[in-house]
């Protein structure tokens, strides 16, 4: 029952924002009325539905593009210090690369209808938070569960198979929620600069050009349910596979 | 009695220095016959842990030699010679208690039926039989440290290595636990060398007490413990037992660690 209080004021806060709109009467072209865009939704929910799960399809394929790499990244680094050492510091600059400006850049290398364009950008954003938490779980391990290791003669396949991916994993998961999340902006953000009209992205731009904007929120609000139900899986997944973390008994709360 | 030639470790004028510049071990000389009970005893910064480090071959002396069961270090290592024991019991959280146990022995390439077979004597040894699928962390300490002990004595090394197992218990959980070491010991027969910080647990359990001395570390005295064997309760209030608290407090003082404490070594030598 502990999701009870969460939904309290998901509905409070709606219900605020109903009231309050309503009350002052606030034009709906600044805030429209959580019932208006429930409306709009509602008239072309099919539609609606089609373009974010098209857009959830580019997230969903940039996430596992950026995740698998930064993963894979992760293994080498801990495994190489010096290879480590040496493109660390070019895996933070990427960090810093300003991403939407790269949306067009993208587009213009794989072709603005080819989903491929928006996979690149999420999975790009993808990849830096999954790879710095994995490596983060990689490297800090218990050194005495590592001697331990050294002490039954075990090979560097061994630790790795037997220590460090298993104590890895909690740390790759943090990573994995937050990509998930980051995987729909990509996608979104993507398609701002140009995609086929059934993107969900394209659709709210235009939706907002023509100043329908209560269909405008209806697509912004799915693309976070996307999102949100994205994040629900890997947590899902988390809890699954980790049941034996301290993290996932007890409170719950993430 | 001790000759080089049976001893299981035979160590000669062994040194460690760190990159630091610190020495942490100076002309170390100690034969360990086969069944024997060594405490390393001293001070923080003697290098007892080091020394216990050495021996195992997780790290490398400076000079002098080091001879394992009458092959280096490495080769012991090799073969399977060492069961360690840290003070943190190390169990890996993502396996039940018998996968815990069967890990080395996974390793070691044994065939299930052997690995379950074998988990079973040694959950039965540490008395923990019924635990079997249970979660490292739904254990007591003393109880995770049983099956660290169980893990360590799983594949029958020749040597036991335990650095201060029970220094994170409390004294009646430790007290206990002394107890079962020493049934376990007797039964197993295998050879101890046991790192601790209390006099009483180093008497009570060892055949001998290496006492050593702070900066740079090495060896202050051995002291021979003549308690009658088995051990127990009654071992405690032994009069000869205080006798022999006294005289490793004595040799303690004479070493004068405690006024040489001060900077430790290195991080694991902070109790």
């Amino acid at each position: 029952m502990d999701w009870v209080p969460a939904v309290v004021v998901f509905l409070v806060g709606i219900g605020l924002w109903q009231g309050l709109t309503t009350l002052f009467d606030v034009e709906t072209f600044l805030l429209p009325k959580p019932s208006e865009i429930a409306q709009a939704f509602w008239e072309d929910k099919a539609t609606l539905w089609d373009y974010g799960l098209y857009t959830f399809k580019e997230a969903a394929g940039g996430f596992v593009l950026g995740s698998s790499l930064g993963i894979l990244t992760a293994l080498v680094l801990a495994r190489f210090r010096t290879v480590g050492l040496a493109l660390m510091p070019f895996a933070v600059a990427a960090n810093a690369v300003p991403i939407i400006a790269f949306a067009p850049i993208t587009n213009n290398w794989f072709g603005l209808l080819n989903p491929f364009s928006k996979m690149a950008i999420a999975a790009v954003l993808c990849f830096f938070p999954v790879m710095v938490n994995t490596l983060r779980g990689l490297t800090s391990v218990n050194p005495r569960a590592i001697e331990l290791m050294r002490s039954y003669a075990a090979g560097n396949a061994s630790v790795f198979r037997h220590v460090r991916i298993p104590s890895s994993l909690p740390f790759m998961f943090t990573g994995l929620k937050v990509a998930a999340v980051l995987s729909m902006i990509g996608a979104i953000v993507g398609e701002y600069f140009g995609g086929p009209t059934n993107a969900l992205g394209v659709s709210i731009l235009n939706d907002t050009q023509l100043f329908n904007f209560p269909r405008a929120w209806a697509g912004i609000a799915l693309a976070s349910a996307f999102g949100i139900a994205f994040y629900g899986a890997v947590a899902l997944a988390e809890r699954l596979t980790t049941s034996w973390h301290p993290s996932t008994r007890g409170f719950r709360g993430e | 009695m001790r000759g080089r030639g049976d001893s299981v470790v035979s160590i000669q004028t062994l040194t460690k220095s760190f990159s630091t510049g610190v020495t942490a071990l100076q002309d170390i000389d100690l034969e360990i016959a086969p069944g024997e009970f060594i405490s390393l005893i001293g001070p923080s910064g003697c290098g007892k842990s080091t020394l216990l480090r050495v021996i195992g071959d997780l790290v490398e002396p400076t000079s002098g030699t080091l001879r394992v069961n009458g092959k280096t270090a490495h080769q012991a290592r090799v073969d399977h010679d060492y069961g360690i024991v840290f003070q943190d019991a190390v169990l890996y959280d993502w396996r039940t208690v018998q996968r815990n146990v069967s890990l080395p022995l996974e390793l070691l390439g044994w065939d299930r039926a052997k690995r379950k077979e074998r988990v079973r004597e040694m959950l039965e040894l540490v008395e923990l039989t019924g635990f079997e699928s249970s979660r490292p962390w739904q254990l007591s300490g003393g109880m995770q440290q049983r099956v660290s002990i169980a893990r360590a004595l799983s594949f029958d090394p020749a040597l036991l290595l335990m650095d201060e197992p029970f220094g994170a218990l409390d004294e009646m959980t430790r007290e206990r636990l002394n107890m079962e070491l020493l049934r376990i010991w007797e039964k197993s027969g295998s050879t101890v060398v046991f790192v601790t910080h209390s006099i009483p647990e180093a008497v009570f359990l060892s055949t001998r007490v290496v006492v050593m001395s702070a900066r740079p570390g090495r060896i202050a005295a051995t002291i021979d413990v003549d308690l009658r064997q088995p051990r127990g309760g009654e071992t405690r209030e032994d009069a000869r037992f205080f006798e022999l608290v006294t005289e490793v407090r004595e040799a303690l003082a004479a070493g004068h660690g405690e006024a040489a404490g001060g900077r430790s070594s290195s991080v694991e030598e902070l109790f």
